[in-house]
């Protein structure tokens, strides 16, 4: 329990001293978690909708792939990403391994499934007669979607922070792909669990309490998205 | 429809802006890294020559070769103690590549290497460097330096290992009291060191009810150990590291198989097309250099009291062992 105490100092003392290296650490774990979050939402939100809403041969199976990719362990991502990054695999070329963009790549993996799982039940729940209905008063295609996406905006922002939740929490993924490089690929997550290794328990403390703030702060902003978009009909 | 589009916008603002930072951050990374390489090239004292505040106020930026990026693949030993975090800012400094450092086992290292997945490697497994020295897959092999090699177990030392002489003596007392022994079992230099010494204490641990295994890294073995009471094998600088949170202590130490001896060497760039050699050449050149030689003798004292290494570049490995 002392152990705690002392990492809440050293994390005061590491957030007060605005130390350079935190800094960029804490920056680059947004960077990252942000931009895969950003690119699967850009992708799973309209093709869970299209999931929702076209009927198909073999949806269901589909489906079943979406739900078993909520659980994809990140592990797994990142030896999916590593043996193709590897200069010995097939994208080997790019030169990407240990970077932050390998590191962006397995984090797609990892939270496309969970944006695309949530938005294909959020306008699963929806009145199928609002479909019809909105249909029957002219709406487009496009216009559909987006009515269908305002109504659902409830479920969606639990997508969008399920997403960034997912992928701001993993660790092996990052470890694998990313290499946790000192001032290059080192994120909040993997840097707890190098100094946890090192015997360095204060700072792994405080380094949890600064990525645990950090999820807090991007959640409630999202909140707020949420729950002020819930109040204005 | 309008309110919502709104908060649309602002979602991805908000997105936008991580990204935003993300690149910010991006470009100022550059002065960054050579301030915090000062700040450490300043904690070394006496090590930097007299042109130091003047490439720290204007940091000279060397040619820029022409493939920058070299992979290092290394130890976590010398990654955990911070001895790397050290040296690689000053090696990126002085000849402007840019080093990317995977710190896993020993066993993996060397793997990374067969695959031609790095450039450049620094490990601590002799008998299993030999190998790939003569199969061509790493050329310009060269002892960099040693430290050695801990047993460590409870201080009222059930096992009686206190009493061993060597460590094979040691590991048979245990063996024989079935005391918990912890297992790194994840194939690094120190693991290898540990299944070395277990065949010359002739006992075969491998599924006995004393003898358990990680998988994980020397800090995270140590802890598994403590938690349980038990015994391990650990490096030095790894358990100086760790004193601080662990009730375990030193039982044997400073027999000669103890040795922890750390190579640097190239992986073959004819062998790999893709592999950077003027880089790994340039690495392997800096690790023996006087310079870095006299930062290794003297890394770790103000923070442990001992180094946790000693240098030994231009020496050949048979002066380390006694011939063995």
């Amino acid at each position: 329990m002392e152990m705690i105490g002392q990492g809440i100092v050293a994390a005061l003392k590491m957030l007060s001293s605005g130390d350079a290296e935190l800094v960029r650490v804490t920056l680059l774990t947004l960077r990252v978690a942000g931009t895969a979050t950003l690119l699967s939402v850009l992708v799973g939100i309209p093709l869970g909708v299209l999931l929702a809403l076209v009927r198909f041969p073999g949806r269901n199976f589909v489906i079943s792939l979406v739900n078993m990719g909520m659980g994809t362990p990140p592990v797994v991502a990142g030896l999916v990403v590593s043996i193709l990054l590897w200069r010995s695999g097939p994208l080997g070329r790019l030169r990407l391994i240990y970077t932050p963009t390998a590191m962006v790549i397995a984090q797609f993996i990892i939270a496309l499934p969970l944006v695309t799982g949530f938005t294909l039940a959020g306008i699963g729940q929806l009145n199928p007669k609002l479909q019809d209905q909105i249909t029957a008063l002219g709406a487009s295609r496009w216009q559909l979607f987006w009515l269908l996406i305002r109504e659902a905006r409830l479920s969606l922002l639990a997508a969008v922070i399920g997403g960034f939740g997912g992928v701001i929490s993993e660790v092996g993924a990052s470890t694998m792909v990313g290499g946790n490089i000192l001032g290059k690929t080192r994120v909040l997550t993997t840097a707890t669990v190098m100094e946890v290794s090192k015997g360095n328990f204060d700072t792994a403390i405080a380094l949890s309490i600064i990525l645990m703030l950090l999820i807090w702060l991007v959640t409630y902003a999202l909140t707020r998205l949420q729950q002020g978009g819930a109040r204005v009909r | 429809m309008m309110k919502w589009f709104q908060r649309f916008v602002v979602l991805a603002a908000i997105t936008a802006l991580v990204g935003g930072c993300g690149g910010a951050q991006q470009q100022s990374q550059q002065p960054e890294t050579q301030q915090a390489a000062q700040e450490q090239t300043q904690q070394i004292p006496s090590t930097e020559t007299s042109s130091e505040p003047e490439t720290a106020a204007e940091p000279q930026q060397p040619a820029a070769p022409e493939n920058p990026e070299l992979i290092l693949a290394t130890t976590t030993s010398t990654v955990d103690t911070g001895l790397l975090d050290v040296l690689v800012p000053m090696f990126e400094e002085r000849t402007g590549y840019s080093v990317k450092t995977v710190a896993v086992g020993t066993g993996q290292a060397l793997k990374l290497g067969e695959n031609g997945e790095a450039d450049v490697l620094l490990v601590h497994a002799p008998e299993s460097e030999i190998p790939l020295v003569e199969s061509g897959v790493v050329v310009n092999r060269q002892l960099v330096m040693h430290n050695d090699f801990v047993i460590i177990g409870p201080a009222d030392d059930p096992a009686g290992v206190k009493s061993a002489t060597t460590a094979a003596e040691g590991l048979k007392k245990i063996a024989d009291a079935g005391a918990t022994f912890i297992s790194r079992g994840d194939d690094s230099g120190t693991d290898k060191k540990e299944k070395a010494l277990w065949k010359e204490a002739g006992v075969d641990p491998k599924g006995q009810e004393w003898y358990q295994e990680t998988g994980q890294g020397m800090g995270a073995t140590i802890t598994v150990a403590n938690e349980k009471m038990a015994y391990t094998l650990s490096d030095r600088g790894t358990y100086l590291a760790q004193k601080k949170n662990i009730d375990l202590e030193i039982v044997l130490e400073g027999d000669a198989p103890l040795l922890n001896i750390y190579h640097v060497m190239q992986v073959n760039p004819e062998k790999y097309p893709m592999v950077n050699g003027d880089g790994a050449k340039a690495f392997v050149e800096f690790m023996v250099s006087d310079e870095v030689q006299e930062i290794i003798r003297t890394y770790g004292v103000d923070q442990y009291g001992e180094p946790l290494f000693f240098p030994d570049a231009g020496k050949a490995e048979e002066e380390l062992t006694g011939g063995n």
